[in-house]
Parts: C-alpha cells; structure tokens; sequence
C-alpha cells in the first residue's frame, strides 16, 4: 500500500462505540470508557447531539509538527502514512505535545520511565491496518490509500450534497493530513479543531532554523574580524607607547 | 561599607531558609524518580510545559546572557575597562548554565537519555538545536571559567594555552549563544493555535535574544550589587553606569522592535479590555522594560548603586515576566487550560536558585573571583588581575 489513510464519515457513525472498543484491545489496553485522549485512550467519540458523533483519533499530518520538533526523532512520518513513536529514542521532553495542532499525543505522567503514547494506525497489525476500520459496524471509518480515500469522499458528497457538507477536514489542515474527515456540518462546528493556517506548520520553526548556519558563518566572521580590528588599535597604542619604556612588549 | 568577611558563611536568615529549600529540592527529587513527573507537578496533556520549562530553563539560559556579552566586550572589542567583572559574570554564565541542565533531569522524562541529539539528529528540530548549542556552550564556559581554577592551584602551564585559544572559544561562545538564546523563542513559533496574540509573533527569536541581553545585563549589575553586600567588594561604579547605558541602548531596542511588532500584527487592541493578559504584558512591559528604561537613562538616577540595583532587578523581573508569560500566562489564555505549578514545582525552581546562590557564594569564596582580592594582597594598580586569559599572576599567587 502506497500511503494509508483513515476516512471517518461522520454522517454514518451510529455512536456504538465499536471503534473504541476495537482499539482498546488492539493495543492492549483494559476495556473502559473513553472520554477524551489519555495513556490509555488513542480514539474516543464526541457527541454533539441529533445522533451526530465525531470521532478523534491522530491525524496521521503528512507533515506533522511532533516528528519535526523531536530532537531525537522519535516520532517519524513512515512512508506508508502513520506518525510512528519510538519510546527508546525519547528523552521525554514533551515538546511534541506542545506542538501538536490537534491535541493528540498523551504522556505517561504516573510512570518513571514514561512514554509518549498516541494512535499508530495499528502499525504491529501491518497489511491488516488499523482495527478501528475493521470492526465499524456502520461502515464511518474505511482505510485505505490516501489519494483513493479522498476521490471516495468526493465521490460521497457528489452524490448525496444535501446529506454532507462540501469540506474534507484533513486534506489542506495544516498541510494535509491521513486522517480524513466528512460530515453532516463545517468541520469546526463538528468540534475538531480549528486550524488557521494550511502551511506546514514545521515550515514556521524552519524559518528561523534555516537562518542557523549564516548567523554561525556571518557571525564568526564579524567577530573574528572585530577582534582583529580592536587588537590591531591596541598593538599600534603599545608600540607608540614604547616611546617611553619598553615594558610592554 | 562593610568589610569583607570571607571565611565565614553568616548562620542569618537566609542561610536557613537555603538550607531548608535544597533539604525539599531533595525530597521532591526522591518523589519525582520513584512516582513520575505527575506526582509532583500539575502538568497535563493539555500543559505539558510549566514552571520547570518556562523559569528553570527559559529563564536561567537568558539569565545567564552576561556571560557572552561581556567576555566579548573585553576579549573581542577590547574594552578593557569592563574587565574586573569578567569573572563574576562568567561564573554567573556557568552556574546559570549548569543549573539549567540540572533543571532539565527534573523536568524530562527520561534524563537518563539526555544525550540523544548527539547521536540521533534531528536538524529541523528547534530543541535539537537548542540542546546541541546548550551543550557546546556548557564547555566553552567550563574553558572559560577554567583560568580560575588554574590560576588556583598554579598551573601556569595549562593556563597559558588556556589564554591562547580565549579568544577562539569567546567568537565560538558568543555565537553559540546567539543560537539559542533566539532559538529558545523559535521553539514557541510553530504554536500559532496556542499563544495569546500579545506574545506569539514571528519576531520571537529576535525578541529573546535582545531581552536576554537586557536580562544578561541586569543580572550582572543586580549580582555586583549583592556580591559588595555580602563580600564587601565594590565593582567600580564607573563601570555599572556604563552598562547602565548599555542596557538603555538595548532595553529601547527591545522596547521598539516589541511595541512594532504588536502594532504590526494589530494585537494592540488585544490590550482592551484589561484581562488578566493585559495586566500581565503592562507589567512585563511596563514595569520589567519601559521605567527601568527611563530611569536608567536619567544620569542623576545612575550615581546611586543601589538605585541602579533596583532598577536592574526591574529588568530582571521583567524579563522572568516575559517568559513565563509566553510559556504560561500565553498559552493559557489561547488555550482556555488553567495550569497553577504545584508546590513542588515552586520547590524545585526555588531550590535550584538556592543551590545556586550557595555555589556562587562557596566559589567567591575559594577562587580568585573578585579584583578586590588582588588589591588587598598588593596595593599596584596593574596587580588587578586580567580575567580571563589576562595577566596569570593574580595577588594570592603571585608571593613566593
């Protein structure tokens, strides 16, 4: 598979809450309810009334903030789509939170060698893909390759426009992301986060970063420079203060 | 003035309450290792940076910005007239620096991997940058800080290769440091969804790197000041008024490129009505840069030191302001998230300032840092020993 996806189609979702379920025991977590992202909790349902659930889960970014913040890189953007944790290179500086524009990652704040833990689109079920697609009941999340994703979810709202609204959450968010959504109303009055800006949101940090190697570069030479210049005043006043005694030579 | 009591540590006030505040630094270091960052902290998935981040990290680098800006005033302009408080303010530099690292065990979550970015690089990562030049800028000033030592126990040696190469690790020091002292506002550019308009801005970096001079500046005078009360060593006035001057210079620039930029952006009117985040940028701006600006341009307002002291921990303050108001009170007002640092957040940041003091205090006392000491051992006027990589024979030494 080129690149994976995951399409949620919020207006088929009957809140049953299958996926939670399903993604819980996939990752080995004890079955509970889930009410928001924590160490234990990579999806959970929202409900906004009429019969309208929206799920959360990561966004999978195609270019995501965690993985170009981390240090150590890691987290990593795979080839084949989903944003990827390795607990044995973090230092647990957190900085991924932070930059998350969709609020996803969680920590493990109770434990003394904590992790950062979040949805990896079941990267240990390989080709099967993420149990979360596979045991929907109502057919809200498929998966699949991105590009053919979102030609269904045009598809979609082609056929039914009264039934969706015209906007692909995901597609430009914050550069695009693999973790697309459709539904019934704007995707910011569904409650998903509001995110201004459709430039990568790493190219706001490499504006700065990129000007690293002049100002090291620029800066060496202007420094080396002015000592050069001052010492040089220094050396002409020595030698014309040797007039009168040579004790400084 | 008082004089100088250099072989006792006085059982006062303060000594106590240091003496208390590492018992509890220890305490929570205890809990901290054994239960996790959650049993001591209020941080959340939705505050994943605090107290710890915002003053123990991003203040105690900018804290620590006299280090570069005077070792190059007099190795690289050769203003030798600033000179005598080479050493204090390197030492200063280091603690400050040492201290941020000992800062980061407690507030990452696993220190023990710390040094991951020397081998797993990350060049688009602003904290890769920050933790490389963090680490390189650490040894430079361990180079820098090294003649002290040297000249203690007497080996002129080493301290006369040390002297040849200054130069070099000052041009590296203050370049390194121009790096991170702007990366650390870098660091907060790719959260446009979570700062409070007032403090988010393109020019961060520009913004940090400027107000950590300022803040350099002010801790420099701030610690001649307290070093005269409790050494009894006066730093010549003639040399705070100048950088007095210095810091009007730079606080106006600051003052300028901050007042610019919030008019640029249209966050102005952000200030109206007076919310808790307005409150919070007039005094930053207001009492941490704007009247210390003012009265430290007034020359009758300079000749007292302890006028200038005060004026100078106005700018101190106000830089602390301006971090933490970017790390908390900004994020927070975007967010709608409450964070309050729990007591052993407080605990941790005060002990660490604690354990500085007292490192501060013990090294004044076993090295040759202050000039004062060289004129009381020989009244010459040339024996006021050259910092860094200066004249190797300092008072004390110099007898047999």
């Amino acid at each position: 598979m080129a690149r994976r996806a995951i399409l949620v189609d919020v207006t088929r979702c009957v809140g049953c809450g299958a996926c939670c379920e399903g993604c819980q025991q996939s990752n080995g977590h004890p079955p509970h309810e889930a009410r928001g992202f924590d160490e234990q909790t990579f999806t959970y349902l929202v409900d906004r009334g009429n019969d309208v659930y929206v799920r959360r889960l990561c966004m999978h970014c195609e270019h995501p903030a965690c993985a170009s913040v981390c240090p150590v890189k890691a987290l990593e953007k795979t080839p084949e789509g989903p944003v990827i944790y390795h607990a044995e290179k973090c230092m647990g500086c957190r900085y991924c939170m932070m930059a998350c524009p969709f609020g996803v990652p969680s920590y493990e704040w109770r434990s003394s060698s904590p992790r950062v833990r979040k949805c990896e689109m079941c990267r240990h079920r390989g080709e099967k893909g993420p149990m979360c697609a596979e045991v929907c009941p109502a057919g809200a999340t498929a998966t699949g390759e991105r590009e053919a994703l979102i030609a269904e979810a045009r598809a979609r709202i082609e056929a039914d426009p009264a039934t969706y609204h015209p906007a692909i959450y995901g597609l430009a968010e914050a550069g695009g992301t693999c973790t697309l959504y459709i539904g019934p109303r704007d995707p910011v009055e569904l409650g998903l986060p509001r995110v201004e800006t459709n430039v990568p949101l790493p190219e706001l940090t490499w504006r700065a970063l990129r000007h690293v190697p002049d100002v090291a570069m620029f800066g060496g030479v202007l420094l080396g420079g002015l000592y050069w210049l001052t010492r040089r005043k220094e050396d002409v006043a020595r030698v014309e203060g040797a007039r009168k005694g040579r004790g400084d030579a | 003035m008082r004089e100088a009591n250099d072989h006792t540590v006085r059982l006062g006030f303060w000594t106590v309450v240091s003496g208390f505040l590492l018992l509890a630094l220890g305490i929570i270091a205890v809990i901290r290792f054994t239960r996790g960052i959650g049993a001591v902290t209020n941080l959340s998935d939705q505050f994943p940076w605090g107290l710890w981040i915002g003053f123990d990290v991003l203040c105690g680098v900018g804290l620590a910005a006299g280090g570069f800006a005077i070792t190059a005033t007099v190795h690289i302009l050769h203003l030798d007239d600033f000179k005598p408080i080479v050493r204090p303010t390197v030492l200063t530099a280091y603690l400050g620096y040492l201290l941020v690292i000992l800062g980061l065990v407690f507030d990452l979550g696993k220190p023990w991997n710390i040094w991951h970015p020397i081998i797993m690089w990350n060049p688009h990562s602003v904290m890769f940058e920050v933790g490389w030049c963090v680490m390189l800028y650490t040894t430079v000033l361990t180079f820098e800080f090294s003649p002290v030592v040297l000249e203690r126990f007497r080996l002129h040696k080493l301290l006369g290769m040390v002297k040849t190469l200054t130069p070099v690790a000052v041009v590296l020091g203050v370049i390194l440091s121009t790096l991170h002292q702007s990366s650390l506002g870098s660091l907060f550019l790719i959260l446009p969804h979570k700062m409070h308009p007032l403090w988010y801005s393109p020019l961060l970096p520009v913004l940090f790197f400027v107000s950590a001079l300022a803040a350099g500046l002010g801790m420099t005078v701030v610690e001649s000041f307290f070093s005269r009360r409790v050494f009894g060593r006066a730093i010549e006035t003639q040399v705070l008024d100048r950088l007095s001057r210095a810091s009007v210079v730079v606080l106006s620039v600051y003052l300028l490129l901050r007042l610019r930029d919030l008019h640029v952006r249209d966050a102005l009117r952000t200030l109206w009505p007076l919310t808790g985040e307005a409150w919070m940028f007039i005094a930053e701006v207001g009492l941490g840069v704007a009247l210390p600006l003012v009265l430290l341009a007034s020359e009758r307002f300079r000749r007292s030191p302890g006028r200038l002291a005060w004026a100078h921990g106005a700018v101190v303050l106000g830089f602390v302001f301006h971090r933490l108001n970017v790390a908390v009170t900004s994020i927070e007002a975007a967010t709608g998230q409450r964070y309050v640092p729990a007591i052993a957040e407080f605990g941790v940041s005060l002990g660490l300032v604690a354990l500085g003091m007292w490192a501060f205090v013990l090294a004044c006392r076993f090295f040759p840092i202050f000039p004062e000491k060289a004129k009381e051992a020989e009244p010459a006027r040339d024996a006021v020993p050259a910092p860094i990589g200066g004249t190797p024979v300092a008072g004390a030494e110099s007898g047999p």
